[in-house]
């Protein structure tokens, strides 16, 4: 599995006087089974990107690639490439619509053209991976939580079974409960499935726990692509366009200017933990 | 730009619309002046922007009548010059004009068609049983002129006033029919609304359908039958949502004591500058002109 975007550039309302470059030269790789982290401020082109993803953008000039065939060929198969990339909309609880909780999510198996018992599997699979209990199944989705209507709609794609899930703002207006909980749930489907995921969110914190690559986003261009320590070593630069590194990088940055040598290319509290002792140590224990 | 855009923004901030939608940093300015637009509002600064939207209202209909009165190529010409000096001064690009008469191409075509083949008088040329006649030329060409100005001369005012702002000329107009029990402030607002949720519901309906698209939805292919059924997954989130929406509207409305229009003052107050009455003395020489090509001609 690969996606490539080449050269990719998307205008909106292009050819008149609203005219708005949201992807400007964009190129990106993605193998299989990585787990990336796409950030940017409002705006910055986020959602734009992730459509060009599985076709439902057309980029202005440029190409996207899908092992190795390009998506906006005349004969491709955009309806196949779609169960393959699974896409999540930002607010996906929005386009829940059947009666109930389980049809829904039947929804797109059905679409793929499977027999009812196979559909109803991958449902009910589905359901379990984004941690949804029995009693809800049969509920109308619109009487759920926000969070439960936002796990809904995750297991409506999962269902698909794609070999890439990229979430749009998957916790957006979620307490921070229920954020973690949806994180821990998609970084957990993600180890034992092999997924490719990409996870689309405006804060660094969010992510810098769980992905493995982080594409920085500004004005429609790619401005970091690198692993997360890499990133946060650029923590002025990112702050200049409106994004953060995690907290625990100020910390360590603070630390250090404080003199105690501590490694400064962490990304979570464990492995802060681990290096303000091994620092203490090397100064001779003295806490 | 900012005077313009308030009471839209304001609108939006009452439905919920964007600001406050809960992801982080909102409020961002692209995507205001988007909605806007879509409405098919031009947004640049020029004097007939800045004008009276009740002067444009007016002239409007003033427009209209003219292009009925006249029925000569002097009048014609007349029309033609008074809409391209008010194009001119407008600002707003006249290719951005020439795409909005694309829709009506089709439409222009077949009258003219009829026009040009219907009409009977001296012949002067055949194609099989369909004769051109010099009256024929003369009515299509008439027909064609007055519907392009027509359209032309109503986008202008559609593209230079904010839908909040032709709704408030359309009040303040229509304002003595009060008298006669005619709840004119809530039809204004009902307008108001509606024209404020067009470009919302429109960007709802696209991002409705791509997301069942990504679920393998299927718009385009199969039957009738099929097809209609296909909208199920469209129709059913966006009622939810205009649904939802109006409900907040409501809601926020009612939060801030609204009770239609009785006592009601409005922060901008339409008032009558210069430039207005200079625009109505225009607009009234403009029509005697009309009328009196029309006289010395006949
Ligand atoms: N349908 C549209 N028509 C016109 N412009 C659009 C449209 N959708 C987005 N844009 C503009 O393109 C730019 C990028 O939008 P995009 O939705 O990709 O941003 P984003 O990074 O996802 O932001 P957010 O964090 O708010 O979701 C924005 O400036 C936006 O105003
Ligand atoms: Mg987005």
């Amino acid at each position: 599995m690969s996606l490539i975007l080449d050269h990719v550039s998307y205008l909106y309302e292009a050819g008149t006087a609203m005219e708005y470059t949201a992807l400007r030269d964009v190129c990106l790789k993605i193998s299989k089974g990585e787990f990336i982290g796409l950030i940017g401020h409002t705006g910055s082109g986020k959602s734009t990107l992730v459509q060009h993803l599985n076709g439902l953008l057309k980029p202005v000039s440029g190409n996207v690639y899908f092992n190795g065939a390009d998506i906006h060929d005349s004969d491709y198969n955009k309806k196949e490439l779609r169960s393959k990339v699974g896409l999540v909309f930002q607010y996906p609880e929005h386009q829940l619509f059947e009666a109930d909780v389980f049809s829904d999510v039947c929804f797109g198996p059905k679409n793929l053209g499977l027999d009812k018992k196979e559909t109803e599997l991958r449902a009910y699979a589905a359901l379990k991976q984004v941690g949804l209990e029995d009693e809800y199944f049969y509920q109308s989705p619109f009487d759920l939580s926000g969070g439960q209507k936002r796990r809904v709609a995750i297991a409506g794609v999962l269902a698909m079974q794609p070999e890439v899930l990229v979430l749009d703002e998957p916790t957006a207006g979620l307490d921070p409960k229920g954020r973690d909980e949806i994180l821990d749930r998609i970084a957990k489907l993600r180890d034992e499935t092999g997924m490719t995921v990409i996870l689309v969110s405006h804060s660094m914190e969010d992510v810098a726990r769980y992905v493995d690559r982080i594409i920085v986003m500004n004005k429609g261009q790619i401005m970091f692509d690198d692993k997360p320590r890499e990133v946060f070593r650029h923590y002025r630069e990112l702050e200049a366009v409106g994004l953060a590194a995690p907290q625990i990088t100020y910390i360590m940055q603070a630390l250090k200017k404080k003199g105690l040598d501590v490694d400064t290319d962490i990304t979570s509290v464990e492995e802060a933990k681990e290096a303000i002792l091994k620092a203490l140590k090397r100064n001779g224990g003295a806490v | 730009m900012e005077e313009q855009s308030e009471e839209a923004d304001s609108l939006a901030i009452w439905a919920g619309c964007r600001v406050g939608a809960g992801s982080g940093p909102v409020g961002n300015e692209e995507n205001m002046l988007r909605e806007i637009t879509l409405g098919q509002y031009y947004q640049t600064d020029s004097v007939i922007h800045r004008m009276d939207p009740r002067v444009k209202l007016v002239t409007t209909v003033c427009y209209i009548i003219s292009l009925f009165i006249v029925d000569n190529i002097a009048g014609y010409v007349i029309a033609g010059v008074f809409l391209a000096l008010v194009i001119r001064l407008s600002r707003v690009p006249v290719k951005y004009m020439i795409r909005g008469m694309k829709s009506i191409v089709f439409l222009l075509i077949i009258a003219a068609g009829f026009n040009l083949f219907l009409t009977p008088g001296e012949t002067i040329a055949t194609f099989w049983k369909l004769k051109i006649t010099r009256e024929g030329i003369r009515l299509a060409l008439f027909m064609a002129i007055r519907l392009v100005f027509l359209l032309m001369g109503s986008s202008v005012m559609t593209l230079t006033t904010t839908p909040n702002n032709l709704t408030d000329g359309m009040e303040k107009l229509l304002g003595p029919l009060k008298h006669l029990k005619v709840p004119v402030h809530e039809i204004a607002m009902m307008m108001s609304i509606a024209l404020r949720f067009i470009p919302i519901l429109l960007e709802e309906t696209d991002k409705i359908m791509k997301a069942q698209i990504a679920r393998g939805a299927d718009f385009e292919s199969g039957n009738l039958i099929k097809k209609a059924k296909s909208l199920v997954p469209l129709l059913v989130p966006l009622f939810i949502s205009a649904f939802r929406r109006a409900n907040d509207l409501a809601m926020a409305m009612e939060a801030r004591c609204y009770r239609g229009g009785e006592h009601r003052t409005k922060m901008k107050p339409l008032i009558y500058k210069k430039r207005d009455g200079i625009a109505y003395g225009v607009v009234l020489i403009y029509l005697v002109l009309c009328v009196a090509v029309g006289k010395i001609l006949l």
